[in-house]
């Protein structure tokens, strides 16, 4: 039954090397998301959970952005690839979701890196009504002007949408509020 | 099988796997006929909604297959490439031919409204698999709802020959779309547990939506046909072609691993 885990192969020797989370942690802080490169998936939220047993096995819990997004095995292949590297020959990487991922999990260090990309970053999700036909108001990443337009509600990827600033004149991605 | 599904009778969890596939061929064929549109859609911007708007619907799919797949540990890309016709049990309002834009954004907002209805309720089901799965795509459903109710607007306040297409798109889309609160066998016992959302709640809350939008909103009127009856398993003479397209690299190459 498909769980979503990956057992990697034995490797030769039994591993020895004493591994903290932290470690992964850190490794994984590394990983960029694969549509958006200039933020990692720990700067995302994705990256749920770590844990190393007393085997050196390594478990890492991550949680989906989109669920039809069509990088999550790149970013699941990603994962193991990155434990790997650490020396790691026991590497489970588990989905889930819940609680379900949330733009609010962006960190602010990684919101600065989208807007100097380009990219406006999002405004608090919060618990907002279901039906809602006004879109959240958003911030032109080169000028930082709010006198913005949304020219398309559904943009090159599924977190993104398009705006043109009316004031600078540039057109610019934003991140939806999930 | 975790512990929640070992809690489950074999009649709860016969009904539990037929509510799912519904919703998951629902959205696969209606992300097809979304799909269709690629190309073709009006403008650059339409054409890159529809496609986002496919590609979460067969999100959606997958996550309801894949709760299948804890239940029976049957495959979705099984499922999804492999049934003909007479398995599938999508709704006839899916299936419909995507007609003209429209028909498309009628259908859309339609339907959008339904699953992000369903999805809300289901968010507060006993059974804690599908409470994740609603609570994640609720999330992604609520940008289609924004985006076609936008658009059933702009078409039936626009031209007149606009308003005209819509108009005619709900008389022929309003039968069909009752077929989407039809319950499954075995479900009402799901909907007593607390496993699944009542969907006469559903509808009524759908209904008192789509009509205030539409005909408060929007100018249009309502038409007076009655619910379409026909069981899910029985369809229109358009999904046998759709699924032949759907299913054709599939099927000419089952053993590959890489498409």
């Amino acid at each position: 039954m498909d769980d979503g885990r990956t057992l990697m192969e034995q490797g030769p020797e039994p591993s020895t090397i004493n591994l903290q989370p932290s470690a992964v942690w850190k490794a994984l802080a590394a990983v960029p998301d694969p549509e958006i490169p200039v933020v990692s998936i720990t700067d995302m939220g994705m990256v749920r959970d770590v844990t190393v047993d007393g085997g050196g096995r390594v478990q890492v819990t991550f949680t989906p952005t989109f669920s039809g997004c069509p990088a999550l095995h790149v970013i699941r292949e990603s994962i193991e690839q990155a434990v790997r590297a650490l020396g790691v020959q026991d590497v489970e990487v588990r989905s889930t979701l819940t609680p379900p991922w949330t733009t609010d999990w962006i960190n602010e260090d990684a919101r600065e890196r989208l807007r100097q990309y380009g990219i406006a970053p999002p405004a608090p999700a919060g618990e907002e009504q279901l039906i809602q036909l006004d879109a959240e108001p958003t911030r032109c990443p080169r000028c930082s002007s709010l006198n913005v337009r949304m020219t398309a509600s559904f943009g090159p990827t599924l977190c993104k949408r398009m705006y043109v600033c009316d004031s600078c004149k540039e057109p610019f991605e934003g991140f939806k509020s999930v | 099988m975790t512990a929640a599904t070992e809690a489950l009778s074999t009649a709860q969890t016969q009904a539990l796997i037929r509510r799912l596939t519904a919703l998951a061929d629902d959205e696969i064929i209606l992300a097809h006929r979304g799909g269709e549109w690629t190309g073709h859609a009006p403008i650059l911007e339409e054409d890159i909604a529809l496609a986002n708007i496919a590609q979460d619907e067969l999100g959606h799919a997958t996550l309801y297959l894949g709760l299948r797949t804890d239940l029976d540990g049957s495959d979705p890309d099984r499922l999804a490439f492999f049934r003909g016709a007479d398995e599938y049990t999508n709704t006839r309002f899916v299936e419909l031919p995507r007609g003209d834009w429209a028909f498309t954004m009628l259908r859309q907002f339609l339907y959008d409204t339904f699953e992000a209805l369903w999805l809300e309720a289901a968010t507060r089901s006993s059974y804690a698999p599908l409470a994740a799965v609603a609570a994640k795509a609720v999330r992604e459903e609520k940008f289609h709802v924004q985006h076609t109710a936008l658009w059933a607007e702009r078409l039936a306040l626009g031209t007149e020959e606009s308003r005209r297409r819509t108009q005619t798109a709900l008389n022929e889309l309003w039968p069909h779309a009752a077929q989407l609160f039809q319950l499954v066998e075995g479900e009402a016992e799901l909907v007593e547990a607390g496993l699944l959302p009542d969907l006469g709640a559903v509808h009524a809350r759908w209904h008192d939506l789509v009509t205030r939008h539409l005909t408060g909103k929007c100018g249009l009127t309502l038409p007076q046909a009655g619910a379409e009856s026909a069981p899910r398993t029985v369809h229109t003479e358009h999904l046998a072609p759709l699924l032949a397209e759907m299913q054709r690299v599939a099927r000419e190459h089952p053993n590959a691993e890489v498409w």
